[in-house]
Order: C-alpha cells, then sequence, then structure tokens
C-alpha cells in the first residue's frame, strides 16, 4: 500500500464489517513519531483467531484464506522502525495500534487522508477522528455532525462531497506545512 | 478554511430539495458501488470512489448513490466498481481509474449507455 492513509482505512472497514457502532481514530504526531490507533466496539475476535489474523502464513493450509488487511499494516509498522500491536475481546470490540518513525527511510507517506476517510462516513455507525501534529488537535465526529444535520443523511453525495474538502483545510491546517 | 457551520446552508438546501421530491424510495435509486477491500484499497480505489462522489454531487444527481462494499472477489481485476440502475441488470466495471469515472458518468448513468470498453474482455 503507498499511503498509510489506505492501510487506516483499511483497518477501519474491519471494524465496519464487525458491525462496530462506534469506531474512534488516533492520529497522533509527536518526537519524530507518528502514532495510530483505531478503537471499534465491533464483534472483536477469540485468542486463538486473533493470532492466526496476525500471522497467517503460520496457519495450516486447510483453513480458509484469511485477508492481507492487518499483516500489512503490522509491516508497514515495523518496516519503519515502529510498534504493532492488536487487542481484542469478543463480543466488546478491537483495538489496534501502530506506530512509525517520521523520518525512517521506509516509512510510506501518510498520503490523502481526507479522502481514505470519506468512504468510512456512514448514516449506520459514528466515526470519530482525533488528529494531533505537535499539540495542534483537530476533531471529526459525525455524531456532533449527524445533530446538525437534523435528518439528512450524513454520506449523501452533497454532504461527502463537501465533508471531503472541509477535512482536507483541517488537516492541512493542523499539519502547518509539515509534509507527514 | 472551511467551517463546519456551512453545512447548515447545504443541510437546508438539501432539506428543501428533498421536500420537493415525490417519495423516491431505494427502488428508483441508482447505486454505484466500490469494492473497497484490501485489494481494491491497495489498487486505487479511493480515488476512484471519491471521483464518483464529486461527479454525482456536481451534477445534482439526486437519486444517484456511491456505496463501498467489500471485496467484490476478483481481486486482480480491481478497482472494480459495480452499477445498479434500477430495473435492468447489474453492470460490472473493471481496471477503474479516476479518468474513467467521468466516462461512466456521461455515458452510463446520465445516458443509459454501457461502456462495454471498461467490462470484462472475454480471454
Ligand atoms: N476490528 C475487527 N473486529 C473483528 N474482527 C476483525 C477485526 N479486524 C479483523 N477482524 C477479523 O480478522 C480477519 C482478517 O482481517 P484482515 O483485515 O487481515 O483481512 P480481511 O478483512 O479478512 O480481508 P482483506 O484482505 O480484504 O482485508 C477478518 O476477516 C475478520 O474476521
Ligand atoms: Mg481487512
Amino acid at each position: 500500500m503507498r499511503e498509510l492513509s489506505l492501510h487506516f482505512l483499511d483497518i477501519i472497514t474491519n471494524s465496519i464489517k464487525a458491525d462496530a457502532k462506534n469506531i474512534r481514530f488516533y492520529i497522533i504526531v509527536k518526537d519524530n513519531v507518528l502514532n495510530m490507533e483505531i478503537i471499534d466496539d465491533g464483534k472483536g475476535m477469540s485468542e486463538e483467531f486473533l493470532e492466526k489474523v496476525v500471522d497467517p502464513f503460520k496457519t495450516t493450509r486447510t483453513t480458509r484464506n484469511i485477508g492481507m488487511g492487518i499483516p500489512l499494516l503490522k509491516q508497514a509498522a515495523e518496516a519503519a522502525g515502529g510498534k504493532f500491536k492488536i487487542e481484542s475481546t469478543l463480543g466488546k470490540g478491537t483495538t489496534v495500534k501502530a506506530s512509525f518513525i517520521l523520518k525512517h527511510i521506509d516509512r510510506a507517506p501518510l498520503g490523502n487522508l481526507a479522502d481514505a476517510l470519506i468512504p468510512v462516513i456512514s448514516e449506520n455507525f459514528d466515526f470519530f477522528m482525533h488528529y494531533e501534529v505537535d499539540g495542534e488537535i483537530f476533531i471529526f465526529d459525525t455524531k456532533e455532525i449527524k445533530k446538525m444535520l437534523d435528518g439528512v443523511p450524513i454520506d449523501s453525495q452533497e454532504i461527502l462531497a463537501y465533508l471531503n474538502g472541509y477535512l482536507a483545510d483541517n488537516i492541512k491546517n493542523i499539519n502547518g506545512g509539515k509534509i507527514l | 478554511m472551511k467551517s463546519i457551520e456551512e453545512i447548515m446552508a447545504i443541510r437546508d438546501k438539501m432539506k428543501a430539495q428533498i421536500s420537493n421530491r415525490d417519495n423516491a424510495d431505494d427502488s428508483t435509486e441508482t447505486r454505484i458501488v466500490v469494492g473497497l477491500a484490501t485489494c481494491g484499497i491497495a489498487a486505487g480505489a479511493v480515488p476512484v470512489f471519491n471521483a464518483f462522489v464529486e461527479e454525482v454531487q456536481k451534477r445534482n444527481l439526486e437519486n444517484v448513490r456511491v456505496v463501498r462494499s467489500g471485496c467484490l472477489g476478483m481481486c486482480k481485476l480491481e478497482p472494480m466498481v459495480e452499477v445498479f440502475v434500477p430495473g435492468e441488470e447489474k453492470v460490472t466495471y473493471v481496471y477503474i481509474t479516476p479518468d474513467k469515472v467521468k466516462k461512466i458518468m456521461d455515458d452510463h448513468i446520465e445516458k443509459g449507455k454501457v461502456c462495454s470498453e471498461f467490462l470484462i474482455q472475454e480471454a
């Protein structure tokens, strides 16, 4: 995957598939490290299953082909001198954490985060983002936006097109000239 | 910089449109489905998704929705897009890029003409 934003979208779509009603997404850039965390209240995984998900090649040939989304994120973090962690409780939810050394030569760029987030904005669940660079914070919370919309669906095309520009503007502002 | 208050103006405009429309429902809605599993995302489906959102919004098409889906089953052919026009068979486009989106919007969504050059080609 060329951009970290695409990895993050991929992990967020796992939360959607797990029927999460609330997805919280944190990006915090500080002291040459980009930390990201995705917390959902979806159906979670058993410990045994979790092991296979992180390391799909450990499993025997007879098991079904497990996806690549999580192993790819793990690989991207570790290649960039960072760490990866996933925790899950069946019936409760899942937390995925990854860190990346900003100046590491093998770190993928963050890329177009606004573009990557538009597909996860939905009437069916809520999405919260905390985006922080060097102490400057931008909060994006679909719960709040839905209140303002007063019944107009947040995933209608007019709103999504607007939110793309809104996210892009605010993320750029928080970056303060930094190219992430 | 865009502030979230601007969304109120869009909301009010849309509320007026919705009440003008006579009971449009799902059965009259055209759906553009973009595959956004790992395979689709890696192949470039995100800019394709946003290009569709932008084109639908620009053309003011009220009865067209762009939605994401999981793996559409043939990872090698991603980015894949399925178009559901009410009363017609599903059309599956393969290897879609943002610059092909305009043609699909012009020909298929607006004029009802399938873009045969973007279909799966027989071997
Ligand atoms: N947040 C989550 N909550 C519950 N189960 C999850 C979550 N994330 C992943 N899983 C489980 O782990 C599996 C593997 O996830 P992974 O993202 O690696 O691949 P995938 O989603 O199956 O396929 P793809 O390659 O398209 O991503 C999922 O199929 C799902 O069963
Ligand atoms: Mg996945």
